[in-house]
């Protein structure tokens, strides 16, 4: 199949000598441009003035239909990688990767057309769509791979590549705001342009990222590792079919402790500036809040990588019980740090927060490999992340809406988060009852070796049977 | 040709490069969002 043939999974199988440290930069030159999302909002207040350039006209975007674009993105990468996740499995990473280098590129270009048109749903198609499916793509793709390349320490590899997601925005957010300042003149704002260059440029990055990667080779394992000859309580030695996986109880408990514990995190990290200002009054101005964000952001990719890593040794259900505990205890806490302004206490609990968010992210795919094995494992991790979409949806809501109904019942700004914030550990609790009844999945889902569902991808039980 | 089968050692200066290129935008991403951060200490 000429040139397309150099994407199949049998074209990456890494030869005698590949060192597995070259795997993480693959992962992570896709997870950094995608991660651009969450420096989305940067282009939200320039595309409201396309037009009216200085500001905004009433044929301008109005913002609440320029939210839409990150929705349908957050939308569309859960259903992608809930419905692509066994195609990226079979076909392998690279395929993957230069799909999701494709659809993201593909994306940035269609909404220039839609900026230069002035049409947005050629936006909600580019970005929302189009750029959505190679969110879900691009997150999952290297997730398996990382975990078969890193039997020994499968938390802190795949924390890596998902700490590169946390931290797309760092590179993302400077260089949209750079490059718009170099393509804006007095008569023209410079959204489009960025667009494209961004294009371009992610789509070299993950095009790289696409050619480095490699599957391990049947039978390889790192050099002194021992496999464990028999599976552990919570550590399975077998592999459970995508689709089966859905018929067990231990899918839908980690579900829901993932959805809650993103659901928590998420609604504070969209809020943090506004809250942190209304909950200290003079104390934390504009500019300080900004600064609070973009430590939470800091926090956020860190935990990733710190909490994910802490799994390998610490295992991954009693990783998520200090998540719950923990995070119990900090969101009881918040409402006393403000009513004894304590901005420095207010801070730490936030950061802490912030940080098992991310580290909840991070450290899932483990938690599913210990549980459903490897040969799936990308594609069950696909699966469960409906429960990212979900909580994207709730998150925002709890915290907007009440804290809304309180200030119009008259409850004072600086105390209108705090029944938020007793809700949020009320849901981490209900996370701690749902992470304390996983156990070991039930032997009639294992697959047999007869089993000839799926293809049997080169190399993809080297990590698990050597 | 099956990949697998061709000798690939990976060189010092292969893994320096590709963690130069995901690592050094990333830590000026970084260095640039706790310039910014500072602002809450002051």
């Amino acid at each position: 199949m000429g040139i397309l043939s150099f994407l199949d999974r049998d074209h990456t199988v890494a030869g005698p000598g590949y060192s597995r440290w070259m795997v993480p930069p693959a992962a992570l030159c896709v997870h950094l441009c995608i991660g651009q999302a969450y420096a989305y909002s940067v282009f939200n207040l320039p595309m409201t003035k396309l037009i009216g350039i200085t500001q905004s006209t009433p044929e301008d975007w109005k913002l609440t239909e320029l939210g839409w674009i990150f929705s349908i993105a957050i939308f569309f990468l859960g259903v992608s990688s809930a419905v692509f996740g066994r195609w990226v499995e079979e076909g392998g990473p690279r395929r993957a990767m230069f799909t999701a280098a494709c659809c993201w590129a593909g994306g940035f270009f269609i909404s220039a057309i839609g900026v230069y048109v002035h049409m947005l749903w050629l936006i909600y198609l580019g970005y929302g769509v189009l750029g959505g499916i190679a969110l879900g793509i691009g997150y999952i793709s290297p997730v398996s791979t990382l975990i078969k390349w890193f039997p020994d320490r499968p938390g802190m590899a795949t924390g890596m590549a998902i700490m590169g997601f946390g931290g797309g925005a760092f590179i993302a957010s400077p260089l949209s705001v750079w490059l718009m300042s170099k393509f804006t003149t007095a008569t023209h704002v410079g959204v489009g342009e960025t667009f494209i260059v961004l294009g371009i440029v992610y789509f070299f990055f993950m095009i790289v990222g696409s050619v480095i990667v490699r599957v391990p080779a049947p039978g390889w394992k790192p050099q002194g590792y021992v496999a464990p000859t028999q599976s552990e309580r919570l550590i399975t030695r077998n592999d459970v079919f995508v689709y089966d996986a859905l018929k067990t109880p231990q899918f839908w408990l980690i579900w829901w402790v993932l959805c809650l514990n993103v659901t928590d995190g998420i609604g504070v990290l969209g809020q943090a500036s506004a809250m942190s200002q209304e909950m200290f009054p003079g104390h934390i101005t504009p500019v300080a809040a900004a600064g609070f964000v973009g430590l939470m952001s800091l926090f956020n990719m860190g935990g990733r990588f710190a909490w994910a890593s802490t799994s390998d040794y610490i295992g991954r259900r009693n990783t998520y019980f200090v998540f719950m505990v923990l995070g119990f205890f900090l969101y009881c806490a918040v409402p006393y740090t403000g009513s004894i302004g304590s901005v420095v206490g207010f801070v730490c609990a936030f950061l802490v927060i912030i940080s098992m968010y991310g580290g909840g992210f991070a450290t899932v795919p483990a938690y599913l490999r210990d549980m459903f094995g490897t040969r799936y494992v990308g594609a069950i991790h696909g699966l469960l992340l409906t429960a990212w979409s979900m909580a994207g949806i709730f998150g925002p809501v709890l915290v907007n809406y009440i804290r809304e109904y309180n200030v119009t019942h008259g409850v004072p700004k600086a105390q209108a988060y705090n029944t938020t914030m007793y809700i949020m550990a009320g849901l981490l609790v209900i996370g701690f009852i749902c992470n304390f009844f996983v156990k070991a999945v039930d032997r009639r889902f294992h697959m047999r070796e007869s089993d000839n569902r799926g293809v049997e991808p080169v190399g993809l039980r080297a990590g698990a049977r050597a | 040709m099956d990949s697998a089968n061709q000798p690939n050692t990976t060189t010092t200066m292969q893994l320096v490069l590709a963690w130069g290129f995901v690592g050094i935008p990333l830590v000026l991403g970084v260095l640039q969002t706790l310039v910014n951060a500072m602002q809450l200490f002051r």
